[in-house]
């Protein structure tokens, strides 16, 4: 467990730096995981040179899908959006610092989920964005 | 009579198991599917090993013995509910099919647009589905029996609603979150009066209390074999014969036929009209020795030592600060709590029990109409079975401690 909940983890989902709603924002997204109703949405601003200027979550869930969403946010911001656009689950893994089971890793990923529907300009957010 | 609870674990191969090293498995999750005890496991491996063949078509020895032992599962199965007789038991997959087999084939013959049908808030999803997709198709109404802040469904309500004359009251004996034990025969009676048929899910009812029925009224009974000691893969609808006899067929194929022409077809009788194409004859055998299982050990004993442990359960899960349980008090409650702990997610509550081998299940149990009605996205829940102990809702109480001082 202790490898699961890492200090890291907890202290994200405690105390994240990146909740809230941006307004104005250039790009709005949210989604949920079906599966046990984590709920993420994100804003995000973007500077001229196409890079993210500012970057916010919110919604509810467990440790994993709050804390990575946080992570992300805090990641994201300052790169280019062609950059965002490319990050994989693997992205993910190392910045929680953990392995995860199937059914973990869907709510681990469902902030890149929503973020890369988000990024790409897309109707709806599938599982194929995240592979 | 209380049960020897050391005899009963021994009966389940799978608490021999350990989850990680030196950790044994606590099994809290039989709401879901409960364990299977050896009897169950042996009675399905005889079969493939002695008389697997295909039933009802063959003359052969192989044939006529799955045969018989096929038909005389649905004979236990049909005493253990006290039907009337097996020609009111048919197969189906699980509780899920039984209620679509009803919202396919009688409410489709029975039901027009404007048409109510009752359901109540605590319906697990597999018994609000079927009728949202009848009333997209064909127009009927649906209203439902409010749940109480306690847990309880609101009778007067119900009252109120049965001046509207529904043609169904579609309603869950006990809740797969709440526990609750809903007054079934009261629920029934009520309906009748009305001019309402009745069906009750009893998925989580039949393998917990003993079901008369014929002393409920029922007009439609579900269940499934997997909630009660026995395989995945089955399940059973009991129906009233005049109910049944004048359904259309559900599935179309073969022995669910007498005859067949190029162009038409009659249906067979009871029960095979309902049971299209080779049926899981196997499960069907571990399911009749589920029944004979759970009946050895008597239904009242199942009850009384579910209540004793869900009391104990109730009390210990309640002194933990932050811990909210919610449904009813034990005395309404079969073996369910469902809880949050203030500040974690229950995926991670779940999670984090698991490393001390402590199976509970975390989300909205197919019920997330019933999550909405009180504020929560998602609960943990633990549940109690047989072959449970305090000493394992101690390992329980313990864990969500750990769970506290993790998240601290
Ligand atoms: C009250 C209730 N109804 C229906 C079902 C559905 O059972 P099955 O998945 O076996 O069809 C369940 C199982 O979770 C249940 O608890």
């Amino acid at each position: 467990m202790d490898d699961l909940y890492r200090e890291v983890i907890i202290e994200h989902y405690k105390n994240p730096g990146y909740r809230g709603h941006l307004d104005p924002h250039n790009i709005f997204f949210a989604d949920n995981n079906p599966l046990c109703g984590d709920h993420i949405e994100i804003t995000i601003q973007i500077n001229e040179d196409e890079t993210v200027k500012d970057a916010r979550f919110d919604g509810h869930g467990c440790a994993i899908s709050q804390a990575s969403a946080d992570l992300l946010m805090e990641f994201i911001i300052g790169k280019p959006i062609e950059e965002v656009k490319q990050l994989n689950k693997q992205d993910i893994l190392d910045m929680l610092g953990i392995d995860l089971g199937p059914v973990r890793l869907k709510c681990a990923l469902l902030s890149l989920k929503v973020l890369k529907a988000g990024v790409y300009g897309l109707g709806e957010a599938s599982d194929s964005l995240v592979e | 009579m209380s049960l020897d609870i050391k005899a009963i674990r021994s009966h389940f191969p799978i608490f021999q198991r350990e989850t990680s090293d030196g950790v044994p498995l606590v099994y809290l999750d039989s709401t879901a599917t409960s364990q299977k005890p050896l009897a169950v496991i042996e009675a399905m491996n005889n079969y493939y090993r002695r008389s697997n063949a295909n039933i009802h078509r063959g003359v052969h020895t192989l044939a006529e013995e799955a045969t018989a032992l096929y038909e005389a599962a649905r004979e236990k199965i049909a005493r253990f509910i006290n039907a009337p007789s097996a020609r009111q038991v048919i197969y189906t997959r699980n509780t899920t099919e039984s209620i679509n087999l009803v919202a396919y084939t009688w409410a489709r013959a029975n039901l027009k647009a404007g048409d109510l049908v009752i359901l109540t808030e605590m319906e697990h999803h597999s018994n609000l589905v079927p009728w949202h997709m009848l009333q997209a198709e064909r127009g009927i109404e649906l209203d439902f029996i409010p749940v109480t802040e306690t847990g309880l469904l609101d009778l007067d309500a119900y009252q109120t609603l049965l001046a509207r004359s529904p043609k169904l009251v579609s309603f869950t004996h006990m809740s797969n979150v709440l526990g609750t034990i809903n007054p079934a025969a009261e629920i029934i009676r009520m309906a009748h009066e009305a001019g309402a048929v009745t069906l009750v899910d009893a998925a989580q009812s039949v393998p917990h209390l003993a079901v008369d029925v014929q002393a409920l009224d029922a007009d439609f009974l579900a269940f499934s074999a997997h909630k009660m000691c026995g395989p995945t893969g089955i399940g059973a609808l009991y129906g009233k014969a005049e109910l049944l006899e004048s359904m259309p067929p559900f599935l179309g194929g073969g022995d669910m036929i007498k005859e067949v022409k190029l162009r038409s077809f009659r249906a067979n009788s009871l029960p095979h009209k309902f049971e299209a194409g080779t049926p899981a004859i196997a499960e069907a055998v571990g399911f009749g020795a589920a029944v004979d299982y759970l009946a050895s050990v008597g239904m009242d004993n199942v009850t009384a030592h579910e209540q004793d442990i869900t009391e104990y359960a109730l009390e210990r899960l309640e002194e933990i600060p932050g811990v909210k349980v919610f449904g009813p008090s034990a005395q309404h409650k079969g073996g369910v709590a469902a809880f949050t702990l203030e500040g974690v997610h229950p995926h991670d509550v779940a999670q984090i029990l698991d490393k001390d081998g402590i199976a509970v299940r975390a989300g909205h149990h197919c019920a997330q109409p019933l999550h909405e009605k009180f504020g929560i996205p998602a609960t943990s829940r633990a549940s109690f079975y047989l072959y449970n102990t305090k000493e394992e809702v101690d390992l329980l109480v313990n864990g969500i401690y750990k769970v506290k001082e993790l998240f601290g």
